[in-house]
Order: structure tokens, then C-alpha cells, then sequence
């Protein structure tokens, strides 16, 4: 935590945000740069690949435990898959279940202190709505040609009610990148920062000598950390079947 | 006092505009409350439900995250 010329400690809830080079300072240059974000990606990546790649080496039927961690996600993310988009939902478990591992670990990793969480920014969560939003598109076209825009006409619907409805549907259509990312980061930098305040309150408490005040701000502390991995799983999951139901418009558009 | 009127309206708004947040907090209770109902009378049909309990969540909070990001423009981008 940073320090005031007086010495008191100062609230800044948002510097953990911040994007920078790892090497060398300055400003981040180009696209290249290899800033704290791009590690803990890579941090993400690797993470990933130990679990699923070395834990299931052994293949055991009786699972060692950390197989067991693997083989849980996997059925879990299929599961929800078959639930909701069906048979020939198989082709596309393994884009949702790359999707949710790999927020859940950036959701997590995010959690160690010090590091950086990649999913608290928009730039990040955006390329994943937008890429589950073009896939829609491009998928649905794919499947169904013009029928695709079937999704819009609600055929159950009064005839005169069709048109109102088609349009608040293309809105809806259209807003789901956005919401469908702004859902991720905005959980994620909330989170965050509200603990920063809380860890700013408690050593602001401490350093203006009334620590005997600090035990109960630091319970919630732990109570508000322990709430925040809930929200980095569920949001993980929410993403995951958020990204379900928008394929499931693609391979089946009529209502 | 330092600062200025734009300032001011800014800071104003970004406050105004996180009471929407409060609206999320109402509708994530509505759904969970109601889920709960649901599920204390017929226990057996709950675990099935679950995912669209998280469903509507997600729907019910993100238009109140829409006026976090409302007020975060405000503080840092305008």
C-alpha cells in the first residue's frame, strides 16, 4: 500500500488496475508489449495445462485428487452443455468449457495478492463476448440461413404484437456483447476494489493507532474475501452458460 | 475551494448513478427469494433449477452493473 509524505497510508482502490510494461517502464508501447496482464494469462495458460494435462496423466480409475478437480470440471461444463444445447451440442463443448477454465483461473489467480486480474478488464471480457457473439452469427447463418432470422419474428406471438417484439428482440440481440462482458469485468473490478477499501479503512484504522477498532472490519475483510471467490466461480459458470444460451439460439432459432 | 462546476456534476452523477446498483440488489433477492420458495415446497425439482436461478441472476444484475459502468465513464472517461 502506498504511502502519503506524511506517512499515513493512502486509498487507492483503483491503481491495482493498471496495465503496464513488465519490462522497463514507460507507457505500454504497441500491441506487443508484454505487459502484467499478458503474465497472467500466460500464468492462466500454464495453470490450465498442469491440471488438466499433467493431472490426468496417470488416468487412474480410482482418481488421484487432483484428477479428480480435472475430471470434475470436465463433466460439470458437460453436463450443462447437454442440458442445454442438446446432442448436437457435442461439437461445440470444447469452446464453453475453454471459455469457463480459463476465466475461472484468471477469476482466481486474480485473488492471490499482489497479482493481476486479467478479467477486470473490459478489453479482456470483450473479445470473449464478441467472439461468442460472432459465432452466433456466423454459426446461425451457417445452419439455417435466413431462417436464422426467424429468432427476431416471434411466431407465437399476436400478429400486430410481431413487429413491436421484433424490435425490442434485435435490441436485446445486439446488447448481449455488452452485457455479456460488462457482466465479468465489472463483478471482477467491483470486487476488487471493494476490498482494497476495506484493506485501506483497516490500515488507516491501525496507523492513526486504533487497532483494538480493526478486529471487526478485519472479520468482514476475510467474510467479503471468502465472497469474493464465490463470485469468481459463479461468474465463471454464469459466462459459460450465459454463452450456452446464446449458441442454443444459433442451432435452434424458432422459439 | 478548488475544483469546478463540470467537476461537480461529474462526481454528482457518477453517485446518482450507482443507486441503480440498488435496483441489481433487489432483483438478485427477488430471484433468490423466490427460488427458495419454490424450492422448500417441491425439494426435489430444485437441483434441476438451479441454473436458471443463476440465469436469472445474471440477467436481474447486469442491468444494474450497466450503472456501475455508467458511473465508472463518468469518474474516468468523461
Amino acid at each position: 500500500m502506498a504511502v502519503s509524505e506524511s506517512g499515513a497510508p493512502v486509498i487507492d482502490p483503483m491503481g491495482q488496475f493498471t496495465v503496464g510494461p513488465l519490462f522497463g517502464g514507460g507507457d505500454v508501447g504497441s500491441f506487443l508489449t508484454i505487459t502484467n496482464s499478458t503474465l497472467w494469462m500466460f500464468v492462466a495458460i500454464l495453470a490450465i495445462s498442469a491440471l488438466l494435462i499433467a493431472g490426468m496423466r496417470g488416468r487412474a480409475l480410482v482418481p488421484t485428487r487432483t484428477q479428480s478437480v480435472a475430471e470434475i470440471l470436465y463433466t460439470f461444463i458437460r453436463s450443462m452443455v447437454m442440458d442445454i444445447l442438446g446432442e448436437d451440442g457435442k461439437t461445440y463443448f470444447p469452446y464453453i468449457f475453454t471459455i469457463f477454465i480459463f476465466i475461472l483461473f484468471s477469476n482466481l489467480l486474480g485473488m492471490v495478492p499482489g497479482s493481476f486480474t486479467t478479467t477486470s478488464h473490459i478489453a479482456v471480457t470483450a473479445i470473449l463476448a464478441l467472439a461468442v457473439f460472432i459465432s452466433v452469427i456466423v454459426i446461425g447463418f451457417m445452419k439455417h440461413g435466413a431462417g436464422f432470422l426467424k429468432l427476431f419474428w416471434v411466431e407465437s406471438a399476436p400478429l400486430a404484437l410481431r413487429p413491436v417484439l421484433a424490435l425490442i428482440e434485435v435490441i436485446s440481440f445486439f446488447v448481449r456483447p455488452l452485457s455479456h462482458s460488462i457482466r465479468l469485468a465489472g463483478n471482477m473490478m467491483a470486487g476488487h476494489a471493494v476490498l482494497k477499501v476495506f484493506a485501506g479503512l483497516l490500515a488507516l484504522l491501525i496507523y492513526s493507532g486504533l487497532g483494538i477498532l480493526a478486529i471487526l472490519p478485519l472479520g468482514l475483510m476475510v467474510a467479503i474475501t471468502a465472497l469474493e471467490f464465490l463470485v469468481a466461480c459463479v461468474q465463471a459458470y454464469i459466462f459459460a452458460i450465459l454463452t450456452c444460451i446464446y449458441l442454443n439460439d444459433a442451432l435452434h432459432p424458432s422459439h | 475551494m478548488e475544483g469546478n462546476i463540470a467537476d461537480m456534476g461529474k462526481f454528482i452523477g457518477a453517485g446518482l448513478a450507482t443507486m441503480g446498483l440498488g435496483g441489481a440488489g433487489i432483483g438478485v433477492g427477488l430471484v433468490v427469494g423466490n427460488f427458495l420458495a419454490g424450492a422448500l415446497r417441491n425439494p426435489a425439482a430444485a437441483a434441476g433449477q438451479t441454473a436458471t436461478m443463476f440465469l436469472g441472476i445474471a440477467f436481474a444484475e447486469a442491468l444494474g452493473i450497466f450503472s456501475f459502468l455508467i458511473a465508472l465513464l463518468l469518474m474516468f472517461a468523461v
